[in-house]
């Protein structure tokens, strides 16, 4: 390496830098990440972790105290009934914030991918890495919102860690096609608004969070059945109630994979091609 | 190995096409270590689109490129592992600090925490920034953030720096200041390429240069080199009130190697200007103004590629 | 309108104004005020003529929001208590605080982050002041085009539940007018706000302040559940006032006290007027 010495700054010490294997360059992205999370983290704080919890306090509580618990809520209170489902329409909800502005921004206004890429970093793992944060974002407000609930007497029992992870697939399998659809917008990013008018706020009316999909008439139930907070949600319940059964398990489970993993290729895809141009 | 050791970045017939526009089409280049190598050329002659290329973010169409010795499609991360890039477009963190900023940066580039943490002090210090490490960099000054972006490219000891655009939109005192830098690199043993539209900038800073126009090369040498060839040593410019320059033309057109008609002006290229200038006088031609000056870069770069807008 | 936005502006009508001095033009300093907010609000129609979609998709969100309530809570809770004290079906009581809820937020959306955004990064302020028109004609004029929109979303809102037959009054009719107090009175603090933000981070203080609003200002249930104390509490919250006013007038329980309401409301438009100007003023006239 003959680097060191040919390449210089003025009075410096020679810096030895090489490309990175794979696994560590997504994690430096991560680092990066958390470099600029540690001085911002105040301002998604409210969005992130606060916002589920007054969800839990005013629908949990105040308007749960109007529910009498029936089969609809299975028999438990409405709080019971409501804490782990909102554990992953929050997760699916701070996936759609994280993964909207923040990365049309990194591409359009404040650039910071293309700073990334002019290092030995390549776009592959410049998703990974981005993907990665995501998910260590979900994971870290869900058990902040679980603390709190459990303060607030809302949870069930251990069964909730499990709920935990089905609350992060389910994020990341809403994040990850998303980021491969801010990744193409080009404009100013008028198309979230639609998103989340569209999208975000109905999935988290209808599909489950507050009510059975059971009580909405038939033509809406495959629209529910397509979102990623659906079969998060069952999963995250049953996880919570100890009353999971195998095969939908392996079910929601499956379709939340395969989705996420779909999500990935796409993502890649779409990095790729506008940064390598 | 020793042609490879030589030329840091070698282009044969090197295109570059977005669907069927070709922005770069066919050049050839070859930069040699150490020096400082110039792009010139008006907006769409292809230079970024070059840049880019050689900094290892955007693959060929066609042709030969290697760089550092290496193929950038395949060896694009060691490649840019021994790259500092200055965009045109600063692709700072603006809400991390000065000092942040550096240390990220260092980072991606595989450098131990020890080692960012020094560099982002000596940078800071070279790019004389180390009084506003802790601030945010979002409302530094343009010329601040310019300063910082050339202090990360180098957060890695490059050996090659591409700067695109480097003083863009800066103040005069900005751009020295830049300038004072980038010679203390050249004069550290760091290769640089940049682009730029400044002939002041080129003439300064660039030991040998290309001018581009419509994504091919139109001349290649030194700024001297480039100068006696497509210039004249001196131009005698006699201005007029708008309009009558052109009942002079007809005098004066012999008087010079290329008369040059602008609106309110005629531009002579010539050996000697004194001379020229008595001439013109023992002709009876009475110009409102005279001015003689040595031919500049500027001149040969809107002799090559002219003086009407491109885009 | 459209034919006037199309016509090239009139050059005497700068003087008209001169002649028959507005009442805001009285009692503020000139140089604040040049009396053509209207040209900010043809500005604003300019702009979202090209995103029309995106305007229209707003009504929207309201109406998934009473669905959802309609069908999905309704039916876990089918009658609460309502402002009479008579017990009343769950979708009724709950669809005018949407309508009260939606005139806040979209009011708030649009003077915080539009306005800042066109502030602090598109400069379009800078260009405004740089002309005859003031600072006012700039608060004026932005809130007046949160409330042509919010507006028109309102009276969307209001078709809705008279075609599902959740209107019980005539007095519904004034839900209307009542939605667009609402707005404004947040349109104008939320304007006022937003000339203390330093960055985009202080927004997510703007939904600490609309998200509990929205929640526990009895949107969702009566405000009988709360405890006595908390109870005083949320009738201290903008939101409830909006709320009360609406629901009173929608459901026909009309009675003196709504206009306290409304005092309110106005109260609170005026004060984030004054001060938004003042800190336009502060801001972009240096």
């Amino acid at each position: 390496m003959d680097n060191a010495s040919a390449a210089a700054d003025p009075g410096g010490t020679p810096a030895v830098a090489r490309p990175v294997g794979s696994v560590r360059a997504a994690l430096l992205v991560v680092e990066g990440l958390w470099a600029w999370y540690r001085r911002n983290w105040r301002a998604t704080v409210v969005s992130s972790v606060v916002q589920p919890v007054l969800y839990l306090l005013a629908l949990g509580f105040g308007f749960g105290s109007q529910v009498r618990p029936g089969e609809a809520t299975q028999g438990l209170p409405y709080l019971a009934y409501l804490a782990p489902a909102l554990l992953v329409a929050g997760a699916v909800q701070n996936a759609a914030g994280e993964s909207t502005h923040p990365v049309l921004s990194s591409f359009k206004w404040a650039r910071t991918y293309w700073g990334i890429i002019a290092t030995p970093i390549s776009p592959g793992q410049l998703v990974a890495g981005q993907l990665l944060w995501i998910a260590l974002r979900l994971l870290t407000s869900g058990a902040a919102y679980l603390v709190v609930a459990a303060l607030f007497g809302a949870l069930t029992g251990p069964g909730v860690l499990l709920s935990l992870v089905f609350a992060v697939l389910a994020g990341m399998a809403f994040s990850a096609p998303l980021v491969a659809y801010s990744a193409s917008v080009r404009d100013e990013g008028q198309g979230f608004n639609a998103v989340f008018r569209f999208v975000v706020v109905p999935m988290t009316l209808f599909a489950g969070t507050y009510f059975p999909v059971s009580q909405l008439p038939v033509w809406v139930w495959p629209l529910a059945w397509v979102t990623p907070l659906w079969h998060g949600t069952e999963l995250a319940r049953a996880a919570a109630f100890e009353s999971m059964s195998p095969l939908p398990t392996l079910g929601h489970l499956a379709y939340l994979l395969a989705v996420l993993a779909v999500g990935v290729l796409l993502t890649r895809r779409q990095f790729t091609r506008r940064l390598l141009v | 190995m020793t042609a490879a050791d030589s030329l840091l970045v070698h282009a044969s017939g090197l295109v570059k096409r977005f669907g069927d526009v070709e922005a770069v089409r066919g050049i050839d280049v070859g930069v040699r270590r150490g020096e400082a190598f110039g792009f010139l050329g008006p907006n769409g002659a292809g230079k970024s689109s070059t840049m880019r290329m050689i900094a290892c973010v955007s693959p060929r169409s066609a042709g030969e490129l290697r760089v550092l010795g290496m193929d950038p499609q395949r060896d694009g991360p060691r490649i840019r592992a021994r790259l500092g890039v200055v965009p045109q477009q600063d692709t700072l963190d603006n809400e991390l600090t000065v000092r942040q900023n550096l240390q990220v940066y260092g980072r991606y580039f595989g450098l131990s925490r020890d080692t960012v943490r020094r560099k982002a002090v000596e940078l800071m210090e070279f790019a004389q920034l180390s009084d506003r490490a802790e601030d945010q960099v979002e409302p530094l000054s343009g010329g601040m953030k310019r300063r910082l972006t050339i202090a990360r490219s180098l957060v890695n000891d490059p050996e090659l720096l591409l700067l695109d655009e480097p003083t863009i939109g800066l103040d005069p005192q900005a751009r020295h200041l830049l300038w004072d830098r980038l010679y203390q690199l050249r004069h550290a043993g760091v290769t640089l390429i940049l682009t730029t539209h400044y002939m002041d900038e080129a003439e300064q800073l660039c030991d040998r240069l290309v001018v581009m126009d419509g994504g091919r090369i139109v001349a290649e040498g030194s700024p001297a080199e480039l100068i006696a060839r497509y210039s004249t040593r001196e131009v005698l410019e006699l201005r007029f009130a708008p309009g009558h320059q052109r009942d002079a033309l007809p005098v004066v057109a012999t008087l010079a190697d290329r008369v040059e008609v602008l609106p309110d002006r005629l531009l002579l290229y010539t050996a000697d200007g004194e001379a020229s200038l008595a001439a013109v006088h023992e002709r009876d031609v009475r110009p409102a103004s005279t001015l003689i000056r040595r031919s500049t870069l500027e001149d040969v770069f809107l002799r090559l590629t002219g003086r009407s807008l491109v885009d | 309108m459209a034919h006037e936005l199309t016509a090239p502006p009139r050059p005497g009508r700068g003087d008209q104004t001169e002649q028959r001095p507005s009442p805001l033009l009285r009692i503020v300093p000139p140089g604040l005020y040049a009396g053509r907010a209207r040209m900010l609000v043809e500005r604003s129609f300019l702009v979202n003529r090209r995103s029309w979609l995106a305007v229209v998709s707003g009504f929207f969100e309201p109406l998934f929001f009473l669905f959802a309530l309609g069908l999905g809570f309704g039916t876990l809770v089918s009658t609460v208590t309502g402002p009479d004290g008579q017990p009343m079906d769950y979708v009724a009581f709950v669809a005018p605080a949407l309508l009260a809820a939606s005139a806040m937020n979209g009011a708030v959306y649009d003077a915080t982050i539009n306005i800042f955004h066109k502030m602090r990064y598109a400069k379009l302020y800078d260009a405004v002041l740089s002309t005859p028109l003031g600072p006012l004609d700039v608060a004026v004029g932005e809130t007046s085009w949160a409330l042509l929109r919010g507006g028109l979303y309102a009276a969307g809102f209001v078709v809705v539940l008279l075609g599902m037959g959740l209107v019980s009054s005539a007095w519904g009719l004034l839900a209307l007018p009542a939605a667009l107090l609402v707005a404004f009175a947040f349109a104008a603090v939320g304007m006022a706000a937003t000339t203390f933000m330093r960055s985009w981070q202080d927004f997510d203080l703007v939904n600490l302040a609309v998200m509990p609003l929205f929640l526990f200002s009895t949107t969702f249930y009566p405000l009988s559940v709360y405890p006595r104390p908390l109870r005083i509490a949320v009738e201290c919250l903008p939101l409830y006032h909006g709320v009360a006013l609406l629901r009173g007038l929608v459901t026909g329980y009309v009675h003196w006290g709504l206009l306290g309401h409304v005092l309110y409301l106005v109260l609170m438009a005026v004060v984030g007027l004054l001060v938004a100007t003042k800190r336009i003023a502060r801001l972009l006239l240096r």
